[in-house]
């Protein structure tokens, strides 16, 4: 990977022709054909990286290259979005997010798009030089988090937001700021529990020492009675403070009567505290108080590395959650004083538009949504007419016409021109709100798993307390004090430290590397419940397929492809670009001449009846099957097929011929046949839940050419959900999707997996996500989980064989606390090597 | 050897000084974040 820059110098040579690849100056990607601009210095490939570019230019600050260059990762395009964020300074944001400092400075905290590496830091931070008035800019890598602390009387909030914006890092209020405060106290907590149990068994581990040079050279009484009073006072903190946790986890697991790791670990530090400690007062017999404290602080460190992997998902989830946009267009003064609308002109002087946060929002009130932008609420259309690509809330492929009069739900994209809606349901009301909630109650219907180490570790309770009663029984005869010695030394030998490392380290370990392949993994449980094969559930639009238009087939004369491309360039219609980008590559460099001489030409477009254009003379015609008047034999043949096929024919008509048919689709992913293929071969059955329309379904079905044993299309949200509840009863399920339609089942799954660029609500129901493309990234979860669980019953193995060593020598009676203390650390070892030598989820 | 009677109470309080510096800074957030600081200590500063 380069992230070399290498700037294209125009000018003297043939700019129109470059013969090597034109990269963007700012990110180093290919700068498209299309937007070369021969006359300039530096090229860019999209307006962002333009703005960054000039930005760090115009501040000096492009140190920013060195340290990117340094860093070695890549890069993508900057992702400054140029939005206002005017409603920053209302009343209302302020008091949610921001804090006054004694001082009469303001704070906020900000999660950061696109926020990647060390020169992204070195940038953030360099802000208070950029934006006069902010005082101190403190980024957070790991958690995209932002703390600024800014003068109100010199810079206002939203200056700020869109100083940061420009720089390529779009800024949004955190949502969960209560239980990340709370998720930050309790990390804390651990980090003290584990130093107390560190310093513990340190000190503690000094004074064994000695008294184990005493075994072997004499020591005497009265220093030998020093040290055993000094290791247990300082077992004390150990044990009375910083385990105590593990102590919970037992009582909740004896009351709840399931199995639980923490059991065992209890009854394994209590023994040998118990009876190092009566030892102690006795002044004679064994002190297991450095195997004790090792134990406390090796659970207390295992613990914490799981903890950190799996918050590394949530808080993922939690920005790309953020990003989902919390503001509406409210539209004001826009009725008149009878309460009828005045007109909505562009040049229309009676409204004010004013960005409000979406709470703010009324029934009634109007709202203005842009092309491109997401539609906040459920409501009707009262001005404008355009397309709504509905393909997040319902699964279609194809975006839907929607005129004055029409119904428009909250989660769909408004695709081509400007829309005033008037919100008759808000918030939770809305159906993307409902399909929310049932997420929520899909959640908590689902059936725990009790974990491996946790099943293990209930057989491994009673096979201990069964040989210490053992021992307890065969030494009886040579007194009480020598059995319950015994046996005491089989329940501290047996005590599974091993065991309760070997989950947490493994898991931990495996969860990091799957985020470095482009995984990010909720909770360990995933692992667990990827072990049987079972059933996957695909969604289409979006999932198998691109979720995109693209030309995928031209029939009939080629010579009228670059009018088309002429005509369609004027549009902004989804079509027409998809049309553009598929002959742009298509077409030959001459053929592209001929579209760029027709320039000049002018297009009508009629919504719904498509493009009109007079070409050399020729009326031309693009548009819809319906809208054509007595097509030709192969044109109809052909527009049929494409429909059969799960395509949209497109017409050309020249002079009332029809000359030209295009089929446009939504194609299948590059990588799905080999993971299809891939998932089978693992034993898994294939299903596909659908909210397109069958016959595209079962046409994309055909051609991924795999065994799908069930493909049902125009199915609902709902029914989805039915679906996978039905199916989880009986076998895994793994559903696989990427809209809102998904959400409910894949919350309700065995594991959920929401593909990279799916709706911020399926990323919040999935168990994983993937951040990058394609369906890959499925296959890898599913064979990455059975190699880490392989790795978790090997360290299971191994600890089990030290504890049966440690059980045979402490039934023969021969086991001294030397070797306890010998055994223990070795088996951690074992376990703590094998967790992080293990190579699943190789990138 | 009784000044170990002086000396391991001497080394026990100077370790648990050592702990209660690391609470102190564990309270005061130092380890909150462990992913940035290692990197913002590649900058010079007037770059």
């Amino acid at each position: 990977m380069t992230t070399d820059v290498r700037p294209f110098v125009g000018g003297a040579s043939e700019a129109a022709c470059p013969t090597e690849a034109v990269l963007c100056a700012h990110c180093g990607l290919v700068v498209p054909a299309g937007l070369i601009e021969s006359e300039q210095e530096h090229q860019f490939c999209c307006h962002g990286c333009r703005t960054v570019y000039h930005v760090l230019h115009q501040n000096g600050l492009t140190a920013y290259y060195d340290y990117r260059r340094a860093d070695g990762t890549s890069v993508g395009p900057a992702l400054a979005s140029g939005r206002s964020y005017a409603h920053f300074d209302e009343a209302k944001f302020h008091e949610l997010y921001v804090r006054h400092e004694p001082d009469g400075t303001l704070n906020v905290r900000f999660l950061l798009e696109g926020v990647h590496c060390a020169a992204c830091v070195w940038l953030v931070e360099k802000l208070p030089r950029l934006v006069p008035g902010v005082l101190e800019s403190r980024l957070d890598l790991g958690k995209n988090l932002v703390a600024l602390r800014w003068d109100p009387e010199q810079v206002a909030l939203s200056a700020i937001a869109e100083a940061i914006d420009r720089l390529g890092y779009p800024p949004h209020p955190p949502q969960a700021d209560q239980r990340a405060e709370l998720d930050k106290k309790e990390d804390r907590k651990l980090l003290i529990r584990i130093a107390v149990a560190g310093a513990c068994a340190g000190n503690v581990m000094l004074m064994a020492a000695a008294l184990y040079g005493g075994l072997f050279q004499g020591m005497a009484a009265e220093y030998e009675a020093l040290f055993r009073w000094g290791s247990f006072l300082l077992t004390l903190p150990a044990v009375l403070w910083a385990a105590a946790l593990f102590y919970k986890g037992a009582f909740y697991a004896l009351r709840a009567r399931a199995p639980h790791m923490d059991l065992p670990i209890t009854i394994g530090i209590l023994t040998g505290f118990g009876w190092g400690a009566y030892n102690t007062l006795r002044g004679t017999g064994e002190i297991y108080f450095d195997s004790v404290t090792a134990l406390i602080f090796l659970l207390l460190v295992g613990r914490w590395v799981q903890r950190r992997h799996q918050r590394r998902a949530s808080r993922a989830a939690e920005l790309l959650y953020a990003m989902a946009p919390a503001s509406a267009r409210l539209i004001e003064g826009a009725t008149s004083e009878d309460g009828s609308l005045l007109a909505f002109g562009a040049a229309s002087q009676h409204y004010r538009v004013r960005e409000v946060p979406l709470e703010a929002l009324e029934l009634g009130a109007l709202v203005e949504v842009r092309a491109g932008d997401r539609v906040p609420v459920d409501g009707l259309v009262v001005d404008g007419a355009s397309e709504v690509d509905r393909a997040w809330l319902t699964g279609e492929s194809r975006p839907e016409l929607v005129e004055a009069g029409a119904v428009v739900h909250a989660g769909t994209v408004n695709v081509s021109s400007r829309l005033i809606v008037r919100a008759e349901r808000t918030g939770h009301a809305t159906r993307m709100g409902q399909l929310m909630e049932r997420v929520e109650e899909a959640q908590s219907r689902r059936a725990p798993i009790v974990l491996l180490a946790d099943r293990w570790s209930g057989f491994f309770v009673i096979a201990v307390l069964v040989l210490a009663s053992l021992t307890l029984l065969s030494w009886w005869s040579h007194g009480p004090t020598q059995a319950i010695e015994h046996a005491v030394a089989l329940l501290i030998v047996t005590c599974p430290c091993a065991l309760g490392m070997a989950t947490p380290l493994a898991v931990g370990a495996a969860l990091g590397r799957a985020a470095q392949s482009g995984l990010l993994i909720k909770g360990g449980d995933v692992l667990e419940r990827l072990q049987k094969p079972g059933r996957v559930v695909f969604d289409k639009t979006g999932t198998l397929t691109l979720g995109k238009l693209v030309l995928e087939d031209v029939r009939g004369d080629e010579r009228y492809l670059p009018w088309v491309l002429a005509m369609e360039r004027q549009s902004a219609h989804v079509i027409a670009r998809a049309l553009v980008s598929g002959l742009e590559e298509r077409l030959s460099p001459e053929q592209l001449a001929e579209a760029k001489r027709l320039d000049g030409v002018r297009a009508r477009e009629r919504l719904g009846a498509g493009l009109f254009a007079e070409i050399d003379g020729h009326d031309v015609r693009i548009g819809n099957v319906q809208g054509a008047r007595c097509l030709a034999e192969w044109a109809s043949q052909g527009a049929e097929e494409l429909a059969r096929h799960g395509r949209t024919p497109v017409l050309v008509t020249v002079d009332g011929e029809v000359e030209l048919l295009l089929g446009l689709g939504d194609p299948l992913r590059p990588d799905a046949r080999e993971t299809l293929q891939r998932l089978t071969d693992l034993g898994y059955d294939l299903a596909v839940l659908s909210g397109d329309h069958p016959a595209t379904v079962e046409a994309l079905v055909r051609q991924t050419g795999a065994p799908f044993v069930l493909a049902l299309g125009g199915v609902t949200p709902e029914q989805k959900l039915e679906y996978v509840e039905q199916w989880v009863k009986e076998r895994p399920v793994v559903m696989v999707g990427d809209g809102v339609n998904d959400a409910a089942a894949l919350s309700a799954a065995s594991v959920g997996v929401a593909v990279h660029g799916g709706a911020e609500a399926s990323l919040q129901a999935a168990d994983v996500f993937a951040t990058r493309p394609g369906l890959t990234p499925v296959w890898r979860l599913i064979d990455g989980s059975r190699k880490s669980l392989g790795v978790v019953r090997r360290n299971l193995v191994f600890s089990l064989v030290y504890n049966l060593v440690g059980a045979t020598l402490a039934l023969a009676g021969v086991l001294n606390p030397l070797i306890a203390a010998l055994l223990m650390p070795l088996s951690s070892l074992t376990v703590v090597t094998s967790s992080f030598r293990s190579r699943s989820f190789k990138t | 050897m009784s000044v170990l009677y002086l000396l391991i109470p001497l080394a026990i309080l100077f370790g648990a000084l050592f702990v209660v510096a690391f609470i102190w800074a564990t309270r005061k957030g130092q380890f909150d974040d462990l992913e940035t600081p290692p990197v913002r200590i590649l900058f010079d500063d007037d770059k």
